[in-house]
């Protein structure tokens, strides 16, 4: 049986999302950085961790954004294929929930139209859509607004078989220690490992998403990211990159099938602000 | 080491910070950042006089959220200070006090401080709710039509940031990982 959903939905929605989601951090993150605020040992870092609690703290109750990079609007939607869109087109329902919330909810248009030219588009579209097609009849929104700071940071590598997991950790630790402190630490990690080169690199995005929490169901990937995390935190970066043994919060690991000759390594750096709402309509 | 410094700041002030002191600023500071600098190099390039008075003047990387009614700023904190690095030995040069930012420096900017005796803060990255309760008033100047990017007259009380380059080029960021690193 088809579905009809209507895009106003959509809208609705995503627009509510991304006020939610520059606000007001998920529990998981929330639970991971007072964690972090209560273990640091360093002065300084554990200064910058409590200066996060008192922020996150005016952010909810002034509704001012959590940091003024309200980012580039990052929307994920899983289509149930039993889903029938009506009312209108579906990027165009998703750019306008984007320009409300960015427009109504006072957050920052980060956006350019072109990336030379660099004329500000003024209500922070076009957002970055990436769709899927699933079973079922439901809509997954996730909305993931990305700031930049962190984005710099990122890098693929397209490593051969030949590197295998060990040049995978390098890939890593080089990544994150060339971020430093201009990533925003305490960072979360998104890692893809596989695929094709856009694969790659959207798999890392959407292990930003992913509940820091809770680690890979695969056993060496899981343990790839207890390891991974550790070394991260030893290397003395530090909250704010003033020094300390908070430099991640979390390693999230996202793997897929690839081809004989490749083993690409996208790495998705992205600070403590890792910022998500997700809504099923 | 806590410290109270009045900005713009003197030479004798930037002079006497040292890298990992704890800093509360109070005074007027200049936001400006990637598209500003730019149009302030392009400036100085044809010889035009530029927006502000660079001398003593601490530069803040910056670019706001939208104020709500009644506020006077939205989220302000810092923005990635090496994007900045290519136009910042002139203005050093050209008697800039001190920079307020986040993350790491090229060589060129850390001699430009030593050269000069000026100071480079970080703020909290991503503590812009905070940062923003430290701004009392805020006035675009210049670069209007470049929106959060403008060059904002940012009136400040005990604003908070650590000193991370000081104006002997010693730099927080290569101590404090040498300090805790555990490898």
């Amino acid at each position: 049986m088809t579905r009809e959903v209507d895009v106003k939905l959509l809208t609705d929605n995503i627009k509510e999302m991304c006020i939610e989601a520059t606000h007001f951090l998920t529990p998981d993150m929330d639970a991971a950085l007072k964690k972090a605020t209560l273990e640091e040992e360093a002065p300084l870092g554990k200064q910058v961790l409590e200066q996060l609690q008192e922020n996150l703290k005016i952010a909810g109750k002034e509704m001012i954004p959590i940091c003024q990079d309200t980012g580039m609007a990052v929307v994920f939607l899983e289509v149930g294929q039993d889903v029938h869109f009506v009312g209108g087109d579906v990027m165009d329902a998703v750019n306008e929930g984007v320009r409300r919330g960015y427009v109504d909810g006072f957050l920052r248009k980060s956006v350019v139209k072109d990336p030379i030219i660099r004329e500000n588009t003024k209500d922070n579209t076009p957002a970055i859509l990436h769709t899927e097609i699933v079973p079922g009849d439901k809509v997954k929104i996730t909305v993931a607004p990305k700031g930049f700071g962190s984005e710099n940071k990122s890098r693929i590598f397209m490593l051969t078989p030949a590197d295998g997991i060990e040049g995978v950790k390098d890939a890593v630790l080089t990544a994150v220690k060339d971020a430093g402190p201009n990533a925003c630490p305490p960072m979360v990690i998104g890692v893809g490992i596989g695929g094709t080169f856009e694969k790659c690199a959207l798999l890392a995005k959407k292990a930003l998403t992913r509940n820091v929490s809770v680690r890979s169901e695969i056993p060496y990937v899981k343990e790839l990211e207890e390891e991974l995390l550790e070394k991260i935190n030893r290397s003395g970066i530090g909250p704010g990159g003033l020094g300390g043994k908070t430099t991640a919060l979390a390693v999230n690991i996202n793997t897929y099938p690839t081809h004989i000759a490749g083993l690409p390594v996208a790495i998705n750096i992205c600070c403590h602000v890792n910022r998500h709402a997700v809504r099923e309509i | 080491m806590d410290r109270k410094i009045q900005v713009p700041i003197s030479k004798e002030d930037a002079k006497s910070l040292k890298v990992g002191d704890y800093v509360y600023l109070t005074g007027t500071i200049y936001s400006a950042r990637d598209a500003a600098h730019k149009r302030m190099s392009d400036s100085i390039a044809k010889g035009e006089k530029l927006p502000l008075d660079m001398e003593g003047n601490v530069i803040y990387y910056m670019g706001p959220s939208p104020a709500r009614e009644g506020r006077p700023i939205g989220s302000a904190g810092p923005t990635t200070a090496g994007r900045m690095d290519p136009y910042v030995p002139t203005l050093l040069d050209m008697g800039m006090g001190g920079m307020i930012g986040k993350g790491k420096r090229t060589q060129d900017v850390v001699d430009g401080i030593v050269r000069n005796g000026a100071v480079y803060f970080a703020a909290v990255g991503g503590a812009g709710a905070l940062l923003s309760q430290c701004i009392k008033s805020s006035e675009v100047i210049a670069y209007d039509d470049l929106g959060p990017e403008a060059i904002r007259k940012l009136e400040v009380v005990d604003m908070p940031v650590v000193v991370v380059i000081d104006s002997e080029g010693n730099d927080l960021y290569k101590i404090a990982i040498e300090k805790y690193k555990k490898d």
